[in-house]
């Protein structure tokens, strides 16, 4: 039990910190730290923009993907380091949300899956953020039901051809590459026929249209797939094996989504800190002090438990079904505190943007909030994780469990 | 950075359940439960004999000289196994008030004593409503006798010796606090025993007319020492509360595999699954917190005020969290004395009082966080 820097990290940290300290774009800084989640940050640049600047210099000096190997663009970098990137990174790691998906799944599965010549060829540029990458999962048919996707691909030649339509996709609208789970067989129980793929999104036949969401922005899409072709090259694992290809992808994604899910708590600290309330400071209100200590311990709670989930990688134990904890803990708090936040507003509460109090950060935060819940698996999703994965309980009784994917019942959505 | 306890902590931890698995059966809390005894002396023994009771204290003192984070390991079995023993008032309140403060004749008189099971100690704080705070503290202190009344007192009933807060100056302030040593087998305090939430940890009150009294530390320290003691004991029972935690998610989740309604395992049901996690969560945070706590702690760190009172607090939260819902889970048995199930309810519920309520603790982590935010 220690958490003094090895000598070793301590070198590690007085790096990455001269290092940091010589080249972040430190105009933004003062923006960034006061970002949180559903809020633009940059008033006067484009963020996209900044972000893939910010990830070139990191990856040209050899500080992106710090734990991937160094042939695929990262450096090697023990899962210690890696956090201790990020604490010296600070408000300037925001500018990799843009990139979570590429790095934190794609990546992953890429790695595991890919031929050789792939690796070395896409993995680099996707480090270096000058590629951005996608996820192409969800479907209308299929959400939390990940297997019950319709998007077909049927071999010709040496390609393959892929009909359908994907949903939900984060960022396709400025993705180079995505990965993509398609049925290859619909005559097997859902999970038996399934492959993955990755593609070029400029593909032929390819078309991205935006998703205006709750929130109001357009950060998902829907995706429409008429006959593209993929070479069979690009295809990751066997045919027929896609779902335990796209398994690696989402264990990956509750580690990566789940460590990263702000809990909007120091935002809220910050704000009760400085508040006035009709009776005096907010911070000194005793039911103010309750609600920010139970959310103070929650939020300590996540940040020890993705610790010991570090110290346990570095240890080599593998991440587990335990991190879907983050996610859903972060969710919902989020979205409480957003909502305890107005309430301090009174009235005012209701006004956003710019002109509502500390430029409408908390009324961002609401509205955004709800996506949390659901992103990356729902809340009912992740307690199903944690009960029977963690805890060993029986799974839900699934009526379609072996029956041939084009005999299962359909019901259209909405 | 290494956020976890090392090998042969782990090998203490697996030693200590093997112990109390044997020795401290749900029949054997039974027998205290019901009245049948104040506390199991065999136990105590027993654990004495292990050199738990003296892991964290002194070699020089009769101790085992291992440090805290062994302690925060046996700590945690203790709550898992709902030891009646007077483990929390003896080993975190009484010992650690005299590590802080005690003088070296107090530390040789005691301490030893408390290693090998001779004594059982107790801090006698609390005078009835309220919380810590140097207001509450009435009882006096004058000519080297005190008077005045305290309840509860934790373990009271069977302590040989007590840590004694009593109010020495009048200005309000907490420097008008001091701590005394009573030594209880001198018959000076009017000892009453108190039914109480959780009978397999006893709790008393105490009289005191003209009672001879030693200072522990400096006159007008007290409240500085008691600080200190509470937030020890806090990351301690926090290991207890854990440990109860677990155990509770543990016997929901065997209950939910064994038993069938409706043609299936409950377990399989969305509902009681759903309530598992969201019990499996909260310990999770729990331990965690609990763990840092339990850092600052054993490295005396600036951090350990704040880590301190998060661990409480979110121990308490999910002990309290894990044992209701253990007997949601078990239905009907569930709510009935020969299952074990509120055992561990009486005990999360006792646990969450005993240190200074909830509240109490949410106010102590508001301040401490603003303190070290303005640093
Ligand atoms: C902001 C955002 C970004 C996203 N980005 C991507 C992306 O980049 N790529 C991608 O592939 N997908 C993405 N998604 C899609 C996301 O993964 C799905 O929305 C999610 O898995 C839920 O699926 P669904 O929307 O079909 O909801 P449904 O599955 O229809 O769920 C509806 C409700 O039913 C509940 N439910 C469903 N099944 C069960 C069950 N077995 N037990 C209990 N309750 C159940 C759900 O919890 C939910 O409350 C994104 C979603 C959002 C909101």
């Amino acid at each position: 039990m220690n958490f003094d820097d090895t000598p070793q990290e301590a070198e590690f940290r007085s790096l990455a910190r001269a290092w940091i300290g010589a080249n972040a774009p430190r105009q933004y800084e003062d923006e960034l730290r006061k970002s949180s989640l559903g809020r633009t940050v940059l008033k006067n640049a484009n963020i996209l923009e900044v972000a893939k600047a910010w990830q070139k210099k990191k990856a040209d000096a050899g500080w992106a993907c710090l734990h991937w190997p160094k042939e695929y663009g990262g450096r090697g970098s023990s899962p210690i380091e890696r956090v201790i990137w990020q604490q010296e990174e600070g408000p300037f790691g925001q500018l990799s949300r843009m990139f979570i998906i590429g790095h934190g799944m794609c990546g992953p599965t890429m790695m595991a899956f890919a031929r050789e010549e792939h690796k070395r060829t896409y993995l680099p540029p996707l480090a270096s953020g000058e590629k951005i990458w996608c996820q192409l999962f969800s479907e209308p048919a299929g959400g939390s039901d990940v297997a019950g996707l319709r998007t077909r691909a049927e071999k010709d030649g040496d390609d393959w051809v892929i009909n359908g339509q994907k949903i939900w996709t984060s960022g396709a609208h400025y993705s180079d590459y995505g990965i993509l789970l398609t049925r290859t067989d619909p005559t097997v129980p859902k999970h038996k026929g399934l492959t993955m793929f990755f593609l070029d999104m400029k593909s032929p036949g390819v078309e991205v249209r935006p998703i205006k969401q709750a929130s109001g922005a357009s950060d998902f899409n829907e995706v429409y797939f008429t006959n593209v072709r993929i070479p069979d090259h690009q295809r990751l694992g066997e045919v027929g094996d896609g779902w335990n290809v796209s398994l690696t992808t989402l264990m990956n994604e509750r580690s990566a989504i789940g460590a990263a899910v702000s809990t909007g708590f120091p935002e809220l600290f910050e704000y009760c800190s400085s508040l006035m309330l009709d009776d005096g400071p907010a911070i000194e209100d005793r039911a103010v002090r309750s609600k920010l200590a139970n959310w103070a311990v929650k939020a300590s709670g996540l940040k020890y438990t993705s610790m010991r989930a570090i110290s346990a990688l570095s240890k080599g134990e593998r991440p587990g079904p335990e991190n879907s904890i983050g996610k859903l803990v972060a969710g919902s708090m989020i979205q409480d505190v957003a909502t305890y936040a107005l309430d301090l507003q009174g009235a005012a509460g209701v006004v956003s943007g710019e002109d509502a109090e500390l430029a409408g950060r908390f009324q961002a935060m609401l509205l955004r909030a709800p996506g949390t819940r659901v992103e990356g698996g729902t809340d009912e999703i992740m307690r199903n994780i944690i009960a029977e994965r963690v805890l060993g309980l029986p799974g839900d009784i699934r009526v379609d469990k072996d029956v041939p994917f084009n005999k299962i019942p359909t019901k259209g959505r909405g | 950075m290494d956020f976890d306890f090392s090998d042969d902590q782990k090998q203490l931890r697996d030693q200590a359940r093997k112990f109390l698995a044997e020795k401290c059966s749900p029949k054997a809390v039974r027998v205290v439960l019901d009245g049948k005894a104040p506390y199991d002396k065999e136990l105590w023994k027993g654990l004495a004999e292990m050199g738990f009771l003296g892991v964290a204290i002194p070699e020089e003192f009769g101790g085992a000289g291992a440090g805290h984070l062994e302690l925060c390991v046996i700590a945690e079995e203790m709550g898992r196994a709902n030891a009646p023993v007077p483990f929390s008032s003896t080993v975190y309140l009484a010992a650690e008030a005299l590590l802080i403060a005690g003088s070296e004749a107090q530390k040789k008189k005691w301490l030893p004593a408390i290693a090998s099971g001779e004594a059982i100690g107790t801090l006698a704080l609390f005078e009835g409503k309220g919380n810590p705070a140097p207001k509450n503290v009435k009882l006096t202190a004058a000519n080297g006798v005190l008077n005045g009344v305290k309840k509860p007192v934790a373990d009271g009933a069977i302590a040989d010796f007590a840590v004694v807060a009593a109010r020495t100056g009048s200005s309000g302030r907490e420097n008008d606090i001091s701590l005394f040593l009573v030594d209880l087998r001198d018959g000076g305090v009017e000892v009453k025993n108190l039914t109480n939430l959780d009978p397999t940890r006893g709790q008393a009150e105490f009289t005191f007319k003209d009672c001879k009294a030693e200072p522990l530390g400096a006159a007008g320290e007290g409240w500085s020492i008691l600080t200190q003691v509470l937030d020890r004991a806090a990351v301690l029972c926090a290991f207890e509360q854990v440990g109860g935690s677990d155990r509770a998610l543990e016997m929901g989740r065997d209950y939910a595999l064994d038993r069938i309604a409706f043609g299936r395992q409950i377990g399989s049901f969305q509902a009681v699954k759903h309530m598992l996690a969201d019990m499996y969560v909260s310990a999770t945070l729990a331990r965690s917190n609990s763990y840092y706590g339990a850092w600052a702690l054993s490295t005396n760190a600036a951090e350990l005020p704040e880590a301190a009172a998060a661990a409480r607090i979110s121990a308490t939260q999910a002990f309290q969290h894990c044992a209701k819902n253990n007997i949601q889970v078990h239905g009907g048995m569930g709510f009935t004395w020969e299952f074990d199930c509120h055992m561990y309810y009486r005990r999360a519920n006792a646990m969450a009082l005993g240190l200074g309520s909830l509240s109490y603790w949410e106010d102590q982590l508001i301040d401490r966080m603003r303190k070290k935010n303005a640093a």
